[in-house]
């Protein structure tokens, strides 16, 4: 993109793109041949009906759930932190996903479990609320921390979380609400994943968006002068943000700190360029979530861990270090 | 032309700019000058439409800046604020080159990178353009966004104290720049300034600013003058005429409210 001199840093995003590109390609051939019922590639050859079957029914969507919601969380989270300017704003601090599990709740009360429409519908528009309102509390409050801000949405989830909780208990639906507050890819069969193209989709429109998404990250002043309409971009922004995780919750619950941890590192390394940046996150979003279902399908085999338990240890181990990083990295400077 | 008529900003019962009436002609440098809180960064941003008025209305070559289109503007005018310390980690390079975003879209074109480079040379920042902003000096930050509203390669450019973190070489540097923006490239360049011998020799025409009002509008020759500055700053300035025009001799001066020299009255407060 860009003519003048251009040593590390600008070429950066295509090698951790190739290298990045190269490991995920690995991992999902491992993805693919891990699982109770062993599957090698001597098999397939071999013409074995029944495990081509189970590669087809059960792997490949597997495999294509993971890698669409873990890119698009890892880009939701990405375009949130860059509009909010705070590098701890994702999903999972700002009440998004919480509302959106709120939304499926109210859907399930009202339309039954089985309308998944509905359950999609009243989810988006939960997590949209939710966002909206988190934001509006940041800005009427006038918190500018950059750890109070995340601190105040994660209180924020908290609250939306417990009165989600209460709900589902009176309604004696607690069990229901725990496949949608922890990511699970076990039940992720052929005709029940094919949702999350549509955040595929996103992923994609917001690749379409990313200069805009970079200049309404410098904030509005910056915005305005280059003629980008501040407002506009940020509710356009969040309201890709809020579909996503929304339709994560719908098809395999939520996933913890992805959003987060993601972009942390991503933008450490290649820069706060969406365009350069946006693809790197969407690859790392893939490749941190397959890792994790490997090892939620291998730590206790041959029974599987959630991987959203998963996801939340390392995730969470993750999110510690950078803050101390973040408060030592503030000293130095 | 920029034509401010009648612009007014309230904050509550504070009316911090009052009623300003100012023409500004195509082309040349016009400083912006007046002490802390006299009104001129809120004017300034006002005409670069980051923020809107109570009252008044500013156009732009015909455009209202209120109502025209974002990105058409952009192409028009460009506008940087006082402070600028921002923690994207973007590099010199990629930012300079977003003063591109309204005439590309994002897409650059070869004429697009001609003033991406040409800006990145004119303020010094070859060294650095690979370079993150956050690991940046103040100074060398403050230039890179110099460089990315020249890319912008707008008719009218607004600067809100561009000096205010450059060493004296590059303030110089900077200056010259502004001045071949205007000479060269036939820009018209509206900057605040606080250093009034810098105006002088810089602009084409000074602007005073007092308690929200333009108090002084002329040559610098007209405006550095004892009287005008006492005016406007409430200071006795003495000025004297060199070869390369007045200056004022802003150091080792005295109070004109009640009369006493600066050092005698902080002295009471021994
Ligand atoms: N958001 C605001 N709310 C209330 N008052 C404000 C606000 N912004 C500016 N002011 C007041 O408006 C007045 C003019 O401010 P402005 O920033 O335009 O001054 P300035 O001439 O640029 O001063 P300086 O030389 O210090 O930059 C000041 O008294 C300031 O306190
Ligand atoms: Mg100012």
């Amino acid at each position: 993109m860009i003519t003048v001199a251009r040593p590390a840093p600008q070429g950066a995003d295509r090698r951790y793109l190739a290298i990045g590109a190269l490991v995920l390609l690995g991992a999902a051939a491992v993805s693919l041949f891990v699982g109770v019922s062993g599957i090698s590639p001597a098999d397939l050859l071999a013409g074995d009906a029944q495990k081509r079957a189970v590669l087809l029914e059960s792997r490949i969507p597997r495999l294509a759930a993971i890698v669409l919601a873990g890119s698009a969380m890892g880009v939701a989270g990405l375009i949130m932190q860059g509009l909010t300017q705070n590098r701890f704003v994702a999903p999972s601090t700002a009440g998004t996903i919480e509302s959106a599990t709120f939304g499926v709740l109210v859907a399930t009360l009202w339309f039954g479990s089985g309308s998944v429409f509905a359950k999609m519908t009243l989810a988006v528009l939960f997590a949209l609320v939710g966002t909206a309102i988190f934001l509006a509390l940041v800005e009427r409050l006038r918190f500018s921390d950059i750890i109070v801000v995340p601190l105040v949405g994660i209180m924020f989830g908290a609250v939306v979380g417990a009165a989600t909780m209460f709900f589902a208990f009176r309604a004696d639906l607690l069990q229901t609400l725990s496949a949608w507050t922890t990511a699970d890819f076990s039940g992720t069969l052929r005709g029940r994943y094919e949702l999350l193209w549509l955040v595929g989709g996103l992923t994609v429109l917001a690749y379409r968006y990313a200069d805009r998404f970079t200049v309404a990250g410098m904030g509005r002043d910056h915005a305005v002068n280059l003629g980008v309409d501040h407002r506009r971009t940020v509710t356009l922004g969040l309201a890709l943000v809020a579909a996503v995780s929304a339709v994560v919750v719908v098809v395999v619950g939520a996933i913890p700190f992805l959003g987060l941890v993601a972009p942390n590192i991503t933008t450490l390394l290649v820069g706060d360029n969406m365009r350069r940046v946006l693809p790197v996150t969407a690859l790392s979003g893939a490749l941190f979530l397959l890792v994790c279902d490997i090892l939620s399908r291998t730590i206790r085999y041959p029974f599987e861990v959630p991987v959203g338990t998963v996801v939340g240890v390392l995730g969470g181990a993750v999110f510690v270090f950078l803050i101390f990083r973040s408060r030592f990295g503030a000293a130095a400077a | 032309m920029i034509d401010i008529d009648g612009i007014t900003k309230r904050y509550g019962k504070a009316t911090v700019v009052d009623r300003v009436n100012l023409q500004i002609p195509r082309g040349g440098v016009v400083s912006l000058i007046g002490a802390n809180g006299a009104g001129k960064s809120t004017l300034l941003s006002m005409v670069g439409r980051l923020l809107e008025p109570c009252d008044g209305r500013i156009t732009v070559d015909g455009h209202d800046v209120q109502a025209t289109p974002g990105p058409e503007l952009a192409r028009r005018l460009s506008v940087l604020r006082q402070e600028n310390h921002l923690p994207v980690r973007l590099a010199v390079g990629e930012l300079v080159a977003f003063g591109r975003f309204p005439h590309s879209g994002g897409r650059l074109s070869t004429r697009d990178h001609d003033h991406i480079d040409r800006a990145i040379a004119h303020l010094d920042l070859g060294p650095m353009a690979h370079r993150r902003l956050d690991q940046l000096s103040g100074g060398q930050r403050q230039r890179a966004f110099i460089a990315m509203v020249l890319a912008q390669d707008t008719d009218y450019v607004l600067l809100d104290e561009p000096l205010n973190t450059l060493d004296m070489r590059h303030a110089a540097q900077t200056m010259d720049t502004i001045r071949r923006m205007a000479d060269d490239l036939d820009k018209t360049v509206v900057v605040v300034l606080h250093d009034v011998n810098v105006a002088a020799h810089h602009s084409d025409r000074i602007v005073a600013m007092k308690h929200g009002r333009v108090v002084a509008d002329g040559s610098p020759s007209e405006v550095v003058d004892r009287d005008v500055l006492r005016h406007v700053f409430d200071l006795d300035v003495p000025v004297s005429h060199t070869d390369a025009g007045p200056v004022a001799m802003h150091f080792g001066r005295a109070c004109t409210s009640g009369d006493a020299p600066l050092a005698s009255r902080t002295g009471e407060f021994r």
